[in-house]
């Protein structure tokens, strides 16, 4: 991320200086800010409503009974997270809303979810194995009616909206399953995850250091 | 007929989940008002919590797009990709699609307005948008909750998914259109 951030910011500025637009650059800093506030005060109402009801769905067991229904599949791609965890459950929930187009409850949902995986998580400042491969399914953006695109389609008189959802849905089906393929390959070569808390490290080293 | 039935469910997904929830819980005695209202004391947290990380990824690409590098790089692109059958229109979208969702709409929006419904690009372009997602909003906002700094791998797959879905919009719509 250190990099990401470096190179955004630096680059931006050389680049906006070659185009003589440093100005435009400058002033991005503050419209960029101000968007970031208003995108999370924005999600403060809708948060709160589905952190509400997933608590709700928590208590009378509902996302277990998500969890236990899809554990087949998950169990393949979670494996570190335990089975009857409500973090599967979660992410079920988010994955249908997005799948359905309700992005707005997509995104609590979600986090609601890396909250859940972040209890199993070894190291709280580094991503799990579960939070990449969560993470990948998300960015791949699995959506079955792309439904912004289409109201774009019919304001310009696209005489037939629907012939875009055949290939769309192809198009989203390959990406996704290509970032569940690559998320498995990489969480096998990548650096583990080192352990930050001193029991796991004590656990991990067969009680060896047991002085730490 | 499968638009119309998909229409539906979106339309039915929401009620539907909600109506369960309500019901299971009732059913099983759980106090849902005071539940819910538990639970919905932690959104105002999560959201300030995200703050910093979006203030540092919405900045640096606001910073970005406004250096005007995205057509730099579309102007670089285009001879090499026009070989494909790729009109050089879509080249910014695919450059702004995993920065900001916003933007690519914009994008998106003014091809097809100016290029009109019969347009390859205008179809190339809505197929791309459709089918990928704001790779590094979702990292922000996800990881950005629970305070994760060290991505590990998790934005090299985000990224080569969308490289992925990018040539894959590019061969579908080249043998669908």
């Amino acid at each position: 991320m250190n990099y990401i951030f470096y190179f955004l910011i630096v680059v931006s500025i050389i680049a906006g200086a070659i185009n003589g637009r440093l100005d435009a650059v400058v002033n991005s800093i503050l419209s960029g800010a101000e968007l970031s506030v208003k995108v999370a005060f924005s999600l403060i109402g809708i948060m709160a409503f589905w952190l509400g009801m997933m608590k709700i769905a928590d208590k009378c067991g509902l996302i277990t009974i998500i969890a236990k229904l899809i554990k087949p599949i998950t169990k393949k791609l979670f494996d570190e997270v335990p089975e009857n965890s409500p973090a599967i459950g979660d992410i079920a929930m988010s994955f249908s809303a997005n799948a359905f187009g309700l992005t707005n409850a997509a995104t609590p949902i979600g986090i609601k979810a890396m909250e859940e995986l972040q209890k199993h998580n070894k190291d709280k400042n580094s991503a799990s194995n579960a939070m990449c491969m969560f993470l990948a399914m998300n960015t791949a953006g699995f959506q079955l009616i792309p439904a912004t695109v289409i109201a774009v389609l019919i304001s310009i008189g696209y005489k037939n909206p629907t012939e875009i959802i055949a290939p769309t849905l192809l198009v989203t089906s390959i990406a996704f399953l290509s970032a569940i393929i690559l998320a498995k390959i990489f969480q096998n070569f990548w650096q583990p995850q080192q352990s930050t808390s001193p029991l796991e490290k004590q656990k991990s080293d067969g009680g060896k250091n047991s002085v730490n | 007929m499968f638009q119309k039935f998909m229409q539906i469910i979106s339309l039915w997904a929401l009620p539907a989940i909600l109506i369960l929830i309500l019901t299971m819980g009732l059913f099983k005695k759980v106090p849902l008002y005071e539940t819910f209202t538990d639970g919905a004391k932690d959104g105002f947290k999560v959201a300030i919590n995200i703050i910093p990380y979006l203030v540092a990824i919405i900045v640096g690409i606001s910073m970005f797009r406004a250096s005007g590098i995205i057509e730099m790089i579309s102007n670089f692109c285009s001879p090499v990709l026009s070989h494909f059958n790729v009109p050089a229109d879509t080249i910014p979208v695919m450059l702004v699609r995993p920065l900001s969702g916003s933007a690519a709409l914009g994008v998106f929006s003014d091809i097809a307005h100016n290029l009109g419904p019969d347009a390859y690009a205008t179809k190339l372009a809505a197929v791309m948008i459709g089918s990928s997602e704001t790779t590094f909003y979702v990292l922000a906002v996800y990881f950005g909750a629970v305070g994760i700094s060290k991505l590990r791998y998790a934005l090299i797959v985000g990224l080569l998914a969308d490289a992925i879905s990018i040539l894959a919009a590019i061969a579908v719509c080249n043998l669908m259109f």
